[in-house]
């Protein structure tokens, strides 16, 4: 988060997209809430979020359709705030694809060209060109209205990408394909952003496709930025409870700081879990259920005695390749998930039971941020 | 459902029949009526006299039916398409900028659709008569009513209409359009240009041909505002009317029919085309 950017070389580099302190509000309601937020050149970076948190309008303010509150907004080094969009040298793929529906297919992706001034040959031709690149070479005189909704989205892309824009904006390019076809794109938008080194910046709320194919991804929340970040930094580091909870399944177990090794649990039950926290602090502590082993109460390897608790099954779901368990510990019920191996032993409920997990895959995050 | 409404019994499907052709021969036997009769040759309207084409020739000779149209044709195109751009405009407020007071502009602009045509052409005239003494008193010029005010009522209540259709229009097309086609480096004329006005035309157009059949048609209002050498066709007929009915209104009225009808024809093809490309 606060670090800086540096290219190979060791240098500081400019940032594609640069925001700084950036707030929006509409009447009473504060959309994007005092939002910093660097984007590197040549990066995949997701924004993740729920309904409602803010993910739109931070794209429209980078893309111009929408102006800042307050805040510095930069694209390559130079201040954008009220810039008009068709002065900025980005793009964006809108969610419903917004194709001219009086144009066809090869209009659309020509018409960034012709508006910047470019000939009308050589727009069509490099318009021609993307089109092939997004395996629509065939399709160029016909109307959207006469393509599928995977061919309007090819399309959509093709249009800004022919551009070839310093950024491209994506705002949830893949909600309206179906399970399929979306990750059949979702490979296909992956590989292309290699190809053209262009910084995508892409909006979704399906956390899957966000951990799947971005370098980075940002979480937002109620119009703030809670913690920007890779998949593996998200899910193993989440900042407070929303994301710990956002990202994958976890159990979040209200605690209290003992020492900077030690929380209590609510049954008094101490646990070893190192964290930043001074003593008497509300946290809570995120334990994914992979993580956590199951087994007979006097199984307990000596290693992770520090890190057990004991408990009753109350449920069981096998998933073919594993047991998904809801364990009781007195009070909560904590979910447990094991692979189930041919050798393995399935617990049934109503057994009695210890859990353990390695001291090292346990998180402490401030109790604060409840939600989702 | 479509398989009862096709076994419908024997004598629901004769009524139904019956009722069709009644309700086409109520429309249409006038309208025959009033071709036929253009044709007859026999000075009294509703009287076969054998068949000429007098009455258009008449039509065409008598200097005041042909002044007459000329001021019908001068006022429909001039309000026209002066209300072919104020209603655009409008719409195009009302329907893409938020702004205070929109709701109650709103309403405002639906008003003259509401108003009876005589309340709206004694609006006018009280408007003309207090716009004239003002302009005598203040810059000692005098403006009577001529075409001049004939035109300015029918730009009055044709705005209404245009902007209603155009907003139609509008309200259909979403306005991530034009931010699309502003990311894609067009200035904001460029995509109103491309993308916004193209999509809207049908309405355009639309709307114009109704403004112009509003303003060819109407008696009441230009009848009201109406001053020396502004008469309208549709005004010099009514005044046949009460002068003694001649077959020459039968054949001015097929005329005012045949333009209605083309105008109409028109529009429709209008509808159906769906705008240009970029150029
Ligand atoms: N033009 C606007 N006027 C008023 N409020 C707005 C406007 N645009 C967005 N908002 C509000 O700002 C907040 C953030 O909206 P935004 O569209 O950025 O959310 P989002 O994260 O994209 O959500 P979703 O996943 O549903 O698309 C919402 O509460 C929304 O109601
Ligand atoms: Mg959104």
């Amino acid at each position: 988060m606060g670090e800086e950017m540096h290219d190979q070389a060791g240098g500081p580099m400019t940032a594609a997209v640069d925001i700084q302190g950036v707030t929006k509000r509409f009447g009473d309601v504060v959309a994007v809430d005092n939002v910093d937020l660097e984007i590197a050149d040549g990066e995949f970076f997701a924004m993740l979020g729920p309904s409602g948190c803010g993910k739109t309008t931070t794209l429209r303010m980078i893309a111009g359709l929408e102006f800042p509150t307050e805040g510095s907004l930069k694209i390559f080094g130079e201040e954008v705030g009220t810039l008009p969009p068709n002065l900025r040298p980005v793009n964006t793929v809108f969610q419903n694809y917004a194709l001219f529906p009086h144009m066809n297919v090869l209009d659309n992706v020509s018409f960034g060209l012709r508006m910047q001034g470019k000939d009308k040959r050589e727009s069509a031709h490099a318009a021609q060109e993307m089109l092939e690149l997004v395996q629509l070479g065939g399709m160029a005189k016909r109307k959207p209205d006469q393509l599928s909704g995977g061919q309007q989205q090819r399309v959509a892309l093709a249009r800004a990408l022919v551009n070839k824009p310093k950024v491209l904006l994506l705002d949830e390019p893949l909600g309206a394909l179906d399970l399929k076809l979306r990750q059949d794109m979702q490979n296909e938008l992956k590989s292309l952003q290699r190809e053209l080194g262009v910084s995508f910046v892409f909006v979704t709320h399906d956390q899957e496709e966000a951990l799947t194919m971005s370098d980075r991804i940002a979480v937002m929340h109620d119009g703030k930025l809670l913690q920007v970040g890779t998949a593996e930094e998200l899910y193993d580091q989440p900042v407070n409870r929303f994301v710990a909870d956002f990202i994958g399944q976890t159990n979040l177990i209200d605690a209290t700081v003992f020492d900077a090794d030690m929380i209590v649990l609510a049954n008094g039950t101490k646990i070893r879990a190192p964290n930043p926290y001074p003593a008497g602090d509300k946290v809570a502590m995120s334990l994914r259920p992979e993580s956590i082993s199951i087994g007979h109460v006097d199984e307990v390897p000596e290693e992770f005695r520090a890190t057990s608790l004991t408990g009753t099954v109350s449920d069981v779901i096998y998933l073919g390749h594993s047991h998904v368990y809801t364990v009781n510990v007195d009070w909560m019920p904590l979910e447990v998930r094991t692979n189930a191996t041919p050798t393995s032993i399935k617990h049934e409920p109503g057994s009695e039971v210890a859990i353990w997990w390695d001291r090292r895959s346990d998180w402490v995050v401030p109790d604060e941020g409840h939600g989702a | 459902m479509a398989g009862n409404a096709k076994q419908l019994k024997g004598n629901t499907r004769w009524a139904l029949g019956l009722n069709a052709t009644l309700v086409y021969v109520f429309f249409y036997a006038p309208i025959a009526l009033l071709i036929l009769f253009s044709f007859s040759d026999d000075p009294l309207v509703g009287r076969w006299g054998g068949f000429t084409l007098d009455w258009y020739r008449a039509f065409g000779e008598n200097e005041e039916v042909q002044s007459a149209l000329g001021v019908s044709i001068r006022v429909a195109i001039m309000s026209t398409v002066v209300s072919v751009v104020l209603g655009t405009m409008a719409a195009l407020a009302l329907e893409r900028y938020r702004f205070r007071g929109n709701k109650f502009f709103d309403a405002l602009l639906y008003l003259p659709v509401i108003i009876p045509d005589v309340t709206m052409a004694v609006m006018m005239l009280l408007f003309f008569t207090i716009a004239r003494n003002a302009a005598s008193t203040i810059f000692g010029v005098d403006v009577s009513k001529g075409v001049w005010s004939v035109t300015v009522s029918h730009i009055a209540f044709s705005i209404s209409f245009v902007s209603i259709v155009v907003r139609a229009r509008i309200a259909g097309m979403s306005e991530k359009l034009e931010e699309a086609a502003q990311d894609l480096y067009a200035s904001r004329w460029q995509a109103f240009r491309y993308v916004t006005l193209p999509l809207i035309l049908p309405g355009i157009i639309g709307g114009g041909l109704l403004a112009l059949t509003l303003s060819l048609d109407d008696v009441v209002i230009t009848q009201f505002v109406a001053g020396p050498g502004s008469t309208t066709l549709p005004v010099y007929v009514f005044g046949l009317i009460r002068r003694g009915v001649s077959p020459l209104i039968n054949a001015v009225s097929v005329v005012m029919l045949a333009a209605s009808v083309l105008l109409v024809l028109l529009s429709l093809v209008a509808q159906r085309a769906r705008g240009g490309d970029v150029t």
